[in-house]
């Protein structure tokens, strides 16, 4: 699979290293090139410096090769609006997108994103593991349109 | 009518004072307590702080019944979403943003946004006008129909020359609007004639520009 991943973060980082070292080809774009000190040295796939909201930017990653694109910046909006460039420019299949506002979330899972709200999951798992019960699977929330 | 408007730098400062004065209900949201401050204090109680790309900011400034919704921040990504809450939560029926990057204007346009207006394209366009050099002039890009009023001058090889307009080979979806000859303003009927000098305002598709320019200035 061809992903690029948008934000060099904590996520994106360790998830460009997941992706990477089971086989895929992984490009990943930030804005700060010292983001990808993030990434290790055994890291095999692409880095490109630049704002994923722009184009060019996107198309220098390969968004039009891409079968997946996640967008993880720290910035809501930044996603929304990269994600759904890579869905309806580029009509790529598979658009995964990070939104930490509960309220945006809903309403851009409503406009067809597959989106994914750490906020409300992280907060029902840190009730749940005060309740002495076992985090739930996250998929299984994610669908269900937690 | 209503509008609320996001973003309460320099544009929109200035955007809520010319609607006020034109009579309308105009509300202003702001992140930054400052800002906030300056408009109170400057246009009276229309600023509310918070911010406009979330949906408890847009509710609590009542955008269930506002008419219009302006996203004039500094960042194209908030006003995108701006005016996509504004539209698919509260159903406002007009969404109007502001683009930094011309680049983005075929994006808001294919993400449902009604209007956009790129201030970097308008002070390139101001420009061009001020350079005398530039043949044809464009005045306006409606966006709906890929349709522009563009303004240029005769000249004296042109082919449009000496005869009736109604017997010019215009090209097709294009249209004479308005005439000018010595700062007098013709109505283009028929009958008219150009002369070289004459300044001509016309409505056009963007395809047939380049034959209108051939035809006028020859």
């Amino acid at each position: 699979m061809r992903v690029v991943i948008l934000g060099c973060g904590r996520v994106g980082a360790t998830l460009a290293q997941m992706l990477d070292e089971e086989g895929h080809d992984v490009t990943i774009v930030d804005l700060n090139i010292d983001a990808f000190r993030r990434l290790s040295p055994e890291f095999k796939g692409t880095a490109v410096v630049g704002t994923g909201i722009d184009e060019d930017v996107l198309r220098r990653a390969g968004i039009e090769q891409a079968d997946a694109f996640v967008a993880v910046t720290n910035g809501d909006n930044t996603n929304i609006m990269a994600s759904q460039v890579a869905k309806r420019v580029f009509g790529v299949p598979k658009v995964v997108v990070r939104i930490y506002d509960p309220v945006r979330e809903e309403t851009y899972r409503k406009l067809g994103l597959d989106t994914y709200c750490p906020t409300v999951l992280g907060a029902r798992n840190i009730k749940l593991l005060l309740e002495g019960k076992a985090a739930t699977d996250l998929g299984s929330r994610l669908r269900s349109g937690a | 009518m209503y509008i609320i408007v996001g973003g309460g730098g320099k544009v929109g400062y200035y955007l809520a004072k010319t609607l006020i004065n034109e009579g309308h209900e105009v509300l202003v949201i702001e992140k930054d307590k400052r800002k906030c401050a300056f408009i109170a204090e400057e246009l009276g109680s229309v600023a509310m702080r918070g911010d406009a790309c979330e949906a408890s900011s847009l509710a609590e400034g009542g955008a269930n019944r506002a008419d219009v919704v302006v996203a004039v921040t500094g960042d194209d990504e908030d006003n995108l979403v701006i005016c996509q809450v504004a539209k698919q939560r509260f159903g406002v029926p007009r969404t109007i943003a502001r683009i930094n990057n011309p680049k983005n204007e075929h994006i808001f346009k294919l993400l449902g946004i009604d209007v956009t207006v790129s201030h970097t394209d308008l002070i390139l366009s101001q420009i061009e006008q001020e350079i005398p050099a530039h043949p044809l002039v464009h005045l306006l890009k409606l966006r709906h129909g890929d349709l522009e009023i563009i303004e240029g001058t005769v000249s004296e090889r042109s082919r449009a020359l000496r005869r009736p307009l109604r017997d010019l080979p215009l090209p097709d979806d294009c249209i004479i609007s308005l005439v000018v000859r010595n700062g007098k303003v013709i109505i283009p009927t028929g009958q008219v004639t150009l002369e070289p000098g004459d300044e001509v305002i016309a409505l056009t598709k963007t395809e047939s520009e380049a034959a209108l320019r051939q035809l006028l200035l020859g």
